[in-house]
């Protein structure tokens, strides 16, 4: 048992890799982005916030005035 | 007991390879760089003081950095001063591409295989190293705001007066 868990934990310590400053070319490009377009992104979040400013929009808190 | 500790050997030892960056006092790694037309190496500019600069380009920051790296090598490269950028990108290509939009007036080292960067570390892109007369590393910076320039500036000047160059 000792020794499944050992070997799972190394396993598991493998699959993390560290991302260097200088290796991150890939992470850069434009298809890598979470947002297609940002200001799609910044006018949709308007929009929703907006909407749900009562219950605190995108953020946390509320109590809402309704006033976005 | 012993499970824990191999574990604790593992994560100590993952943390300390990430940490030996380049220190400000330490003698500059040598490198030796395929360069635009020839090799770029650090023992061919002994004597002088180098700012060595890591870019990429897929770096915003860099893009905005070369104008500025022109203007001190116009301004301070007589007094000795020689700057080397080297890119960190994998591809020389697109590389060769951001250097025809935005020109390099100081010499470009291509390392494609990571190896210096490997050797300096780095923190972000982009980092620079300030290398002084002696060969050892005097200022490390990383990122570059249009408010670093002064401090940029000041240290290259302290460099270049360090190192008798008036």
């Amino acid at each position: 048992m000792k020794r499944l868990l050992l070997i799972a934990g190394v396993l598991l310590i493998a699959g993390c890799s560290t991302v260097q400053p200088w290796q991150k070319g890939n992470l850069a490009k434009p298809a890598m982005a979470f947002d297609y377009d940002p200001l799609q992104t910044r006018f949709e979040d308007h929009t929703y916030f907006s909407k749900e400013g009562a219950s605190g929009g995108a953020g946390v808190g509320g109590g809402g005035c309704g006033c976005n | 007991m012993r499970v824990r500790n191999f574990f604790a050997a593992i994560v100590l030892s993952a943390g300390a390879a990430g940490a030996c960056a380049q220190e400000v006092g330490k003698t500059a790694p040598a490198f030796d760089l395929p360069g635009s037309s020839k090799a770029v190496r650090l023992a061919d500019l002994k004597g002088r003081v180098v700012y060595v600069d890591f870019w990429a380009s897929w770096c915003a920051p860099c893009k905005q950095s070369f104008p500025w790296m022109n203007e001190m090598q116009a301004k301070y490269g007589p007094r000795g001063l020689s700057i080397v950028g080297v890119t960190v990108d994998k591809k020389r290509e697109d590389a060769e591409k951001f250097l025809a939009s935005t020109p390099a007036k100081f010499l470009v080292g291509f390392d494609t295989t990571g190896k210096v960067a490997e050797t300096y570390k780095p923190a972000g892109m982009p980092t620079s190293f300030l290398i002084g007369a002696d060969g050892k590393v005097r200022a490390v910076h990383v990122g570059f705001r249009d408010k670093d320039k002064a401090d940029l500036e000041r240290e290259i000047e302290a460099a270049l007066t360090a190192a008798g160059r008036k």
